[in-house]
């Protein structure tokens, strides 16, 4: 192998005479938080699930397609709670509707997270008085790591509701001691 | 075919079974019939060449606290003209025949009306809830409903 003209060789790259080398260039070695490296993963490809029920659907959707463009921040919608991370409940659940919710829920791989988009989905919203048949709040049924007000929330609200949930996932401790 | 008209040629053909026409205020005016003649009524109006009235834009019940009501919205896109049926019916058990097989469009809203205000419409092809689940108790349209705490351990 012949050094390349135009780049030189690198400092301290034994000359190929010398015979073999003490520790090659080649072998790195990663020294990090295995945390930081998991959580950065988990994170940086927040798949989520495209679940829409009423009309926060619709800045889903938008937020999610070409303008706004969460796939700037690893989130790609799937249409299959089996490969979601990530649960956005866009819209009011009623109590036909809670049933179904739950076992898509149930249905996602560990670990998964749930962003409770927009009033209804956060208390019940307009019918959270006098209203027979509304859930009111996505967390009487599942566990919710992060509400988004509005009705229904911008874009922008949702992607900040996204980065709210990465910088929540960064702090999670995955091998520390269980208490 | 003015209302007026339409309700002579009812009272005609029917005779006590058409009660009144309801005009001032109401658009399209509504002609009151007796709960069991409501099939042979909704017959009429439809196969008639003079009313024809193919279309049932809607029908919906109604809660007047001392009974109950269903009002069905006719429409003929033949001759442009518009007529509203009604019918009173009693708290108890309010009940009475099935216009499905006139319009087959009245199954769903009869159904709507059978969840919501628990009105029995006898005949009908299919008469489920439509909107509630199906073990859903009692019918929340009614004024004296009174909410459940809970539907299957969830707080209403």
């Amino acid at each position: 192998m012949s050094p390349d003209p135009a780049h030189g060789t690198p400092p301290g790259t034994p000359a190929a005479s010398a015979g073999p080398a003490v520790s090659a260039p080649e072998a790195h070695v990663m020294v990090g938080n295995a945390d930081l490296f998991v959580n950065w993963s988990r994170k940086s490809s927040l798949w989520y699930l495209l679940f829409a029920t009423a009309c926060c659907g619709i800045e889903l959707m938008q937020a999610g397609a070409s303008r706004y463009d969460m796939d700037r921040f690893g989130a790609v919608f799937r249409a299959t709670p089996r490969q979601s991370d990530l649960m956005l409940v866009a819209g009011t659940i009623t109590h036909k509707m809670a049933e179904r919710v739950k076992r898509l829920y149930d249905q996602m791989p560990e670990p998964k997270y749930v962003i409770a988009m927009g009033s209804c989905a956060n208390t019940g919203g307009p019918f959270y008085k006098d209203s027979y048949c509304v859930v009111k709040g996505v967390d009487l049924l599942i566990p919710v790591d992060v509400y988004i007000p509005g009705c229904p929330p911008r874009p922008e609200a949702l992607i900040d509701g996204i980065l709210r949930l990465q910088k929540i996932i960064m702090k999670k401790k995955n091998y520390g001691v269980k208490a | 075919m003015e209302a007026q008209a339409i309700f002579d040629m009812l009272k005609g053909k029917f005779g006590d079974a058409v009660v009144e026409l309801q005009g001032e205020g109401f658009s399209p005016a509504f002609v009151v019939v007796a709960p069991a003649e409501v099939n042979a009524v909704a017959r009429f109006l439809r196969d008639d060449a003079a009313l024809s009235f193919d279309s049932l834009m809607c029908l919906s019940g109604v809660d007047y606290k001392e009974k109950f009501a269903v009002a069905y919205h006719l429409h003929s896109m033949k001759h442009r003209h518009a007529i509203g049926l009604k019918t009173m019916l009693p708290r108890e058990n309010p009940s009475l025949p099935t216009v499905d097989d006139v319009w087959p469009a009245a199954n769903f809203h009869e159904r709507e009306a059978f969840d919501l205000f628990g009105i029995a419409f006898v005949g009908s092809k299919d008469l489920r809830r439509i909107l509630l689940p199906e073990d859903w108790e009692g019918h929340p349209l009614r004024k004296d409903y009174k909410y459940p705490d809970f539907y299957h351990g969830i707080k209403v």
